[in-house]
């Protein structure tokens, strides 16, 4: 039912951060649907919260107008659209009409965040600490490459001023 | 009950607008939508078969393909600024100095 609305949303264009805000929007259903409450919940705050707000104010600070249209890269086109085509249309039909795919039962698991909690302290321990390094290093990367660049020349490396 | 393959073709179908949008937008912001796009359609997939096995990883690794992403979008948009600080534009045609 939620897969259908999404099919038919996706048949839409995506030249717009609000067409992906929905996007996302029905993607948490899905989880939800599918018994991943944590996830869902996630997903609104990452990704509709946090990562949409960020497209969206680089897109007004940049003001970033209409698009113009693409005339370069006449490879991309010539092969590109095919070949997803035909992928995708293979990938459809091979899941179609292999049998032994059952249904997935609805909220048979519980992703509540207890569960995912036991497993994400305990044996992912490890990825998860050096997750952690991973959003420092991209905060300070971020910091980094937006400030200007008279800021970074005049911080500790005096070569570049 | 929802068979496994329609979640699997929907996640597909997000992944190929993806991969589509990725190749035929010119305006680097909307290139990055797409890669968010498919980040998301592999999402799905990996969810849709944590319910099928019964199994919770797949639901911790989506929350660390959240994590990775979110971090990469921040990146991103951070040297999408820089690039129009410095080139004045968002068009990725324009942006060719690596180009022989």
């Amino acid at each position: 039912m939620a897969g259908a609305i999404n099919l038919l949303l996706q048949s839409h264009p995506i030249n717009s951060a609000l067409s992906l805000i929905v996007v996302m929007a029905s993607l948490a259903v899905e989880y939800l649907l599918l018994g991943a409450e944590f996830l869902a919940a996630v997903q609104v705050i990452v990704y509709a919260g946090a990562i949409m707000v960020l497209f969206l104010i680089t897109i007004m600070l940049l003001n970033a107008g209409k698009e113009e249209q693409t005339k370069g890269s006449r490879v991309a086109i010539l092969i590109g659209i095919p070949g997803v085509a035909i992928g995708s249309v293979l990938v459809a039909w091979t899941l179609l009409h292999v049998p032994n795919l059952q249904s997935v039962p609805i909220g048979a698991l519980k992703g509540d965040p207890r569960n995912i909690a036991e497993l994400l302290f305990h044996d992912f321990l490890l990825p998860f600490e050096v997750t952690s390094v991973l959003i420092l290093i991209a905060i300070m990367g971020a910091v980094v490459l937006a400030s200007r660049p008279e800021a970074v020349a005049r911080g500790p490396r005096k070569d570049e001023a | 009950m929802v068979p496994l393959s329609y979640y699997l073709v929907l996640s597909g179908i997000l992944f190929a607008c993806g991969v589509i949008g990725f190749l035929i937008k010119r305006n680097i912001i909307t290139i990055f939508m797409s890669i968010e796009l498919m980040l998301n359609g592999v999402n799905l997939s990996f969810v849709a078969f944590a319910a099928q096995w019964y199994s919770l990883s797949g639901h911790v690794f989506v929350f660390f393909v959240m994590v990775v992403a979110a971090a990469e979008a921040a990146v991103g948009l951070a040297i999408i600024i820089a690039v129009y600080r410095t080139r004045e534009t968002l068009n990725v045609d324009q942006v060719n100095l690596l180009k022989l």
